[in-house]
């Protein structure tokens, strides 16, 4: 148990530091940079209607005191920290006065959700069937799955998401293409709304999956192979232990352990596809919010959702690093 | 060198059809070098012509003959891959043999520091960047911050081998005749990481190709520099499939996914070659 303890208090020291260095990182990319985001504001205001020169100077000091640019560069370092700490990164541009970690808490489900359940259904049924094919190399049904997982698996996470619009958008229509829920549901606990969200969630939760089972198939048909040929596997059969067992106690549950390391560091980049997805659906997630901001200019939101996502990735991994020792009694001895 | 290649194309058919693929790719992308049109220009042909004798791959709605158009574009997206690809491989190799070979103090930071950039997600990084930067980031500038992003899974492979390296006869031979650490690791352990570099060079290219895409169909990227993910947006603000211009997308579409279908086979044959198990299973011995 308490080399348990041990291993949870050094992860969650390395969470601490992925989340500093972080913040940090998006801290010093935007407020290093030449750009300043008053003057880009301005000239946006400015290019669509005529201010007079005072309204300029006045939205100038205003939009200085609001984004505290105009201290010495430690001082908003500091700031920074404090404000972020109290969970307020100031108002959004995108919807004045709205706090951008409004808008964030009010995408976080929707992302949270699709992230979730995709990863974990491409998750279980990649490593089943990869280990299954693993197991029985001969099996012909899987040998063809392992073809089309080869296939799919390169493609990028837009090109699949893009064909997946085109096909039920264009030629089979039966299924919603954008949109977290139909206009004509009200949103609230009823069984009509979770219907809802959940038909127009099948396209982009499938596009993640489609992309995503493939690495898990491949990566764990190559691992249980391995295994497969190891002495202990070999004189578990000549022992008479049964196929079944061998196969689950055996072979998968020490074919898993990399998966699961492998898990948490594929968090990231299924955190980009969804992004890509969310924007190609039109879904009212994080990422649509992101891309949103960016167009829009909006410099607090971009913080916001930057560093929102930026811990929630590494809160993640944190948490898969943790069901690591349940599985490796090697980690817990460590 | 040669035997390798021509016993990979002879007992992995999954490298010969990887490497017709990327050969294919390759080749088209080289044809940008004798092109006649400048592929940053608009309006310069008949916009909206399907694929035809004249136009083999049709013309899109901005007037750009679709051949020529994407020629450069894979050409800029694939040296794009191969400057990332080379940038993040250097810090990998470096960072890997580093941490594995000295050992220590110097392992613990290199690691830690390799742990927190594993799990720093890169694309609001990404996304950050072009915020402030606008229209100044050019493909070189997006190179460099892919590449500091690229190295920390592969540097970890490295340091593993690095370790085991490390108690073998000869590393012990060439410390003790006076060889510095720098020569140790530069002219005894790199050619043996060479392989590991070869494959995870093409798995660098596809994910830094894949996240160019990504980013420029958002439109995040210099749009008028010609690129794979360019040319989607294009097609994509153009609404191509709605107006009927289908060939806009299809012919894009189908050369994307034999670039990021043949380097892939490339980089897990290459993986298996690696592993002399599974080489020796394939083989029938």
């Amino acid at each position: 148990m308490q080399g348990y303890l041990w291993f949870v208090g050094k992860r969650l020291l390395q969470l601490l530091a992925v989340i500093f260095c972080g913040i940090s990182a998006t801290f010093l990319v935007t407020h290093l940079s030449p750009v300043d985001p008053v003057e880009q504001v301005l000239g946006r205001l400015s290019a669509r209607s005529n201010l007079s020169p005072e309204a300029i100077a006045a939205t100038r000091a205003a939009l200085t005191e609001m984004y505290g640019t105009g201290q010495p560069i430690l001082q908003q370092y500091f700031n920074f920290w404090t404000r972020l700490l109290r969970g307020d990164l100031g108002p959004s541009l995108l919807a004045f006065p709205t706090p951008a970690m409004d808008l964030v808490g009010r995408a976080m489900p929707w992302t949270l959700g699709l992230l979730v359940t995709s990863t974990m259904i491409t998750f279980i049924i990649g490593n089943l069937l990869g280990a299954l094919a693993g197991y029985n190399p001969d099996n012909r049904f899987l040998k063809a799955f392992g073809l089309v997982a080869m296939g799919i698996q390169p493609i990028p996470y837009y090109v699949v998401a893009f064909i997946l619009l085109i096909i039920f958008g264009y030629f089979f229509p039966i299924l919603p293409v954008s949109g977290g829920f139909a206009m004509d549901v009200r949103p609230g606990l009823s069984w009509q709304f979770a219907g809802s969200i959940l038909q127009h969630s099948i396209l982009p939760a499938l596009s993640l999956v489609l992309v995503g089972f493939g690495g898990w198939f491949l990566g764990m048909r190559a691992l249980v192979s391995n295994v497969v040929n190891d002495d202990y596997v070999t004189y578990a059969e000549l022992a008479g232990v049964k196929r079944s067992t061998i196969a689950g106690g055996y072979v998968i549950r020490n074919a898993m352990v990399p998966q699961i390391t492998a898990l948490a560091m594929a968090i990231g980049g299924v955190f980009s596809g969804t992004v890509i997805t969310e924007q190609v659906f039109n879904y009212p997630g994080l990422g649509s919010l992101l891309i949103d901001a960016v167009n829009w200019g909006d410099y607090s939101l971009v913080l916001a959702v930057s560093t929102v996502s930026i811990t929630a990735v590494a809160g993640a991994i944190f948490i898969v690093d943790l069901l690591h020792p349940l599985l490796d009694p090697r980690v817990r001895a460590e | 060198m040669f035997s390798i290649l021509r016993d990979l194309i002879r007992y992995n058919i999954e490298f010969a059809i990887g490497l017709a693929l990327v050969a294919i790719v390759v080749l088209f992308a080289a044809l940008s070098f004798f092109s006649p049109v400048d592929p940053t220009l608009i309006y310069v042909a008949i916009p909206d012509q399907p694929p035809s004798a004249q136009y083999w791959f049709g013309t899109n709605s901005r007037g750009q003959d679709l051949f020529w158009q994407l020629s450069a574009a894979f050409r800029n997206s694939l040296i794009f891959g191969i400057t990332v690809a080379v940038l993040s491989r250097i810090i990998s190799i470096a960072v890997g043999l580093a941490s594995g070979y000295i050992g220590g103090w110097v392992d613990r930071v290199l690691m830690f520091v390799n742990d927190i950039f594993v799990a720093i997600p890169i694309f609001p990084i990404l996304v950050l960047f072009y915020f402030v930067l606008r229209n100044n980031m050019d493909s070189f500038t997006l190179a460099l911050i892919m590449a500091c992003f690229g190295w920390p899974f592969d540097a970890r492979l490295i340091r593993s081998v690095a370790l085991g390296l490390k108690h073998r006869e000869f590393t012990r031979h060439a410390v003790f005749a006076g060889m510095s650490t720098r020569k140790v690791l530069l002219e005894e352990h790199l050619p043996y990481v060479m392989p590991i570099v070869f494959s995870t060079f093409m798995n660098n290219m596809l994910w830094s190709i894949g996240l160019e895409v990504t980013l420029a169909v958002l439109g995040f990227t210099n749009l008028n520099n010609p690129t794979i993910g360019t040319v989607l947006y294009w097609a994509n603000s153009h609404s191509a499939m709605v107006v009927g211009v289908w060939w806009w997308i299809l012919i894009p579409v189908i050369l994307i996914v034999m670039t990021f279908l043949g380097l892939f086979l490339l980089a897990i044959s290459m993986n298996e070659y690696i592993d002399p198990r599974s080489r020796l299973r394939r083989m029938g011995a």
